[in-house]
């Protein structure tokens, strides 16, 4: 159990960084700047980086030969342990931009918790990704307000995606046994301790940006469980359809 | 990445006063001629619709591949077709700010493609259809950019020379990324090999064709050649490239789709069947496979976000600092 919670724990964080990068890299091409085509890939190359650091190290932790590929391109939507948040489908650039900055802001307070992990792998990972994620957040949260404090329009489609993802934002703060496990041996943090931080922090920029902050509702949950929103199944079923039509296949 | 289009010399020479010799004197002596310089307003539209081509026909050709980044069967092929559409996006953008030096902003010019009126390189008219696709393009196309741009790193006009530096090494990289997909393909199982084929089998002869159409029909190379915007004839780079190519595909063990082509020992180059002009001409007049669908997508992508840019600008504009 303790090496399953491990190994669980590891992969949702690889999973988080593996469907975001997967969502931001259908923007290449098709961003509302040339620039943001630019940004925007250089925020997914560095989330699939970041996939591949943890899922390496899940698949070294199973120990049953399966590498980065083998865990993202051979398992089946309920195997994933990302949170729901970042399966939610790209919508508009308010969609993208919000559900970036709900993640990048958590993430920028994960990673500096796990940074500081008796793990020394989790560590690593975690302090190398945390340099990158501070340009994620910085930009994210840098949109946030040119789109909340810009337009009419932008305010109308930023507050519409503010509404339609908080739902999806309580996940990251809900701990379960994975997570009790991981604060017991000392390799992982208590998610609910990030609630609060992570609230100050979005009331500050919302302020800013002249949004408002909306009220309590109910969370939903299960990513982390491997109990998704219906999107996971098409994200994975495009991302893996040629190593699965091809298993015998090198790349 | 540049290819010869059409290479239409804009308006009339000017006449030869001063300003024009001290002009052609500079060109003679090999010096550059930077933004601030008299230039020829013929000399000043022909290379600004060259640059912006050049610049449009790098931003078009993110969608061919960007088709693939989703799709791509493993996590390293993936952050490295990634990493080079974004290079194709950086390139666009030195393009068009070399373009813009010559005094016409990114958005006019921007503005020109999508209403149609500017051309963009004919191979990105095809569609990627396999993942071999994305190898034969990376392979033949960034190979075929090369080409045709290095000499561009020496032509007369400063910042589109040094433009072309910085691009030129990167293409390189992107040449070999491709290189690298096909023979992985062309060693793997039978259908991975199949697959190779029939992409180099799609892409060889518009690959042939970006060198655009053969000196006996472009007549305005020689303007070019004596501006230094253009160093070689077409058919001059299009044989290079077939030379430099056939050992590859022999390395691959994939076969050219030329019956005719053979190594001629008197001309040490090799001889090839002939070219579809027909298909070239075609394609570049708006009936290649893609063209609507290349075109609409820049068209979505420029007018979905055009509420993004308005609100970058508002909120500069309230808070006074620049737009994004
Ligand atoms: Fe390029
Ligand atoms: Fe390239």
């Amino acid at each position: 159990m303790r090496d399953s919670a491990r190994i669980e724990y590891v992969l949702r964080f690889g999973d988080g960084a593996l469907v975001l990068a997967q969502r931001l890299c259908a923007w290449v091409a098709h961003a509302p700047v040339m620039e943001e085509d630019v940004a925007v890939a250089n925020v997914s190359l560095d989330l699939f980086g970041q996939a591949r650091m943890w899922l390496s190290y899940a698949g070294e932790l199973e120990g049953a030969g399966r590498d980065e590929d083998r865990l993202a391109f051979h398992r089946d939507a309920r195997e994933f342990h990302n949170v729901l948040l970042v399966e939610r489908p790209n919508g508009d650039f308010a969609d993208t931009t919000v559900r970036g900055y709900f993640y990048d802001l958590w993430a920028s307070l994960a990673l500096s918790e796990l940074a500081g992990s008796h793990d020394e792998r989790i560590a690593a990972i975690a302090q190398k990704s945390r340099k990158e994620n501070a340009y994620h957040l910085r930009r994210s949260q840098d949109w946030i307000v040119r789109l909340g404090d810009g337009t009419q329009e932008s305010h109308a489609r930023v507050t519409r995606a503010v509404d339609e993802l908080w739902r999806y934002t309580g996940e990251l703060f809900i701990g379960d046994d994975v997570d009790a496990v991981a604060v017991g041996d000392g390799f992982g943090f208590a998610p609910e301790a990030l609630r609060e931080p992570w609230l100050e922090r979005v009331r500050a920029t919302f302020a800013q940006a002249t949004l408002d902050v909306p009220p309590d509702t109910w969370m939903q949950r299960g990513g982390k469980q491997g109990v998704h929103t219906e999107d996971l199944g098409y994200l994975l079923a495009e991302m893996q359809v040629l190593p699965r039509s091809m298993p015998e296949a090198v790349w | 990445m540049y290819t010869s289009i059409s290479d239409g010399i804009e308006g009339a020479p000017d006449g030869g006063d001063a300003r024009e010799r001290a002009f052609d004197e500079r060109l003679d002596r090999a010096l550059k001629i930077e933004p601030p310089d008299w230039m020829p307003d013929a000399y000043r539209k022909t290379l600004t619709r060259q640059i912006s081509q050049h610049a449009h026909s790098e931003i078009v050709g993110m969608l061919p591949e960007g088709n693939w980044i989703t799709r791509a069967p493993s996590l390293q092929r993936k952050v490295i077709l990634l990493a080079k559409v974004q290079d194709e996006a950086g390139h666009g953008l030195y393009l068009y700010g070399a373009a813009e030096s010559l005094g016409t902003s990114r958005d006019e010019l921007v503005l020109a493609l999508l209403s149609g009126k500017a051309k963009y390189s004919s191979i990105f008219n095809y569609p990627t259809l396999t993942w071999a696709d994305v190898g034969a393009i990376g392979w033949l196309v960034d190979g075929a950019a090369i080409i045709n741009q290095i000499p561009i790193t020496r032509c007369s006009y400063g910042p589109y020379a040094r433009a072309m530096v910085r691009i030129c090494k990167e293409e390189s990289f992107h040449q070999r990324q491709g290189f690298d997909i096909m023979w992985t393909l062309a060693h793997g199982t039978a259908e991975q090999h199949a697959m190779a084929q029939d992409a180099l089998d799609r892409w060889w002869w518009p690959s042939v064709m970006m060198f655009g159409p053969p000196d006996s029909e472009s007549t305005h190379n020689v303007q070019s050649l004596r501006w230094k915007i253009k160093l070689f004839t077409n058919d001059e780079l299009r044989t290079k490239f077939i030379d430099q190519t056939v050992p590859q595909a022999e390395q691959l063990g994939l076969a050219i789709p030329d019956p005719d082509l053979r190594w001629n020992d008197e001309t040490k180059h090799y001889d090839i069947g002939p070219i579809d002009w027909d298909e070239f001409y075609r394609v570049i007049g708006g009936n290649g496979p893609c063209n609507k669908d290349r075109l609409q997508a820049r068209v979505d992508a420029w007018e979905d976000g055009a509420w993004v840019r308005e609100a970058a600008a508002e909120h500069a504009r309230k808070h006074g600092s620049d737009a994004a």
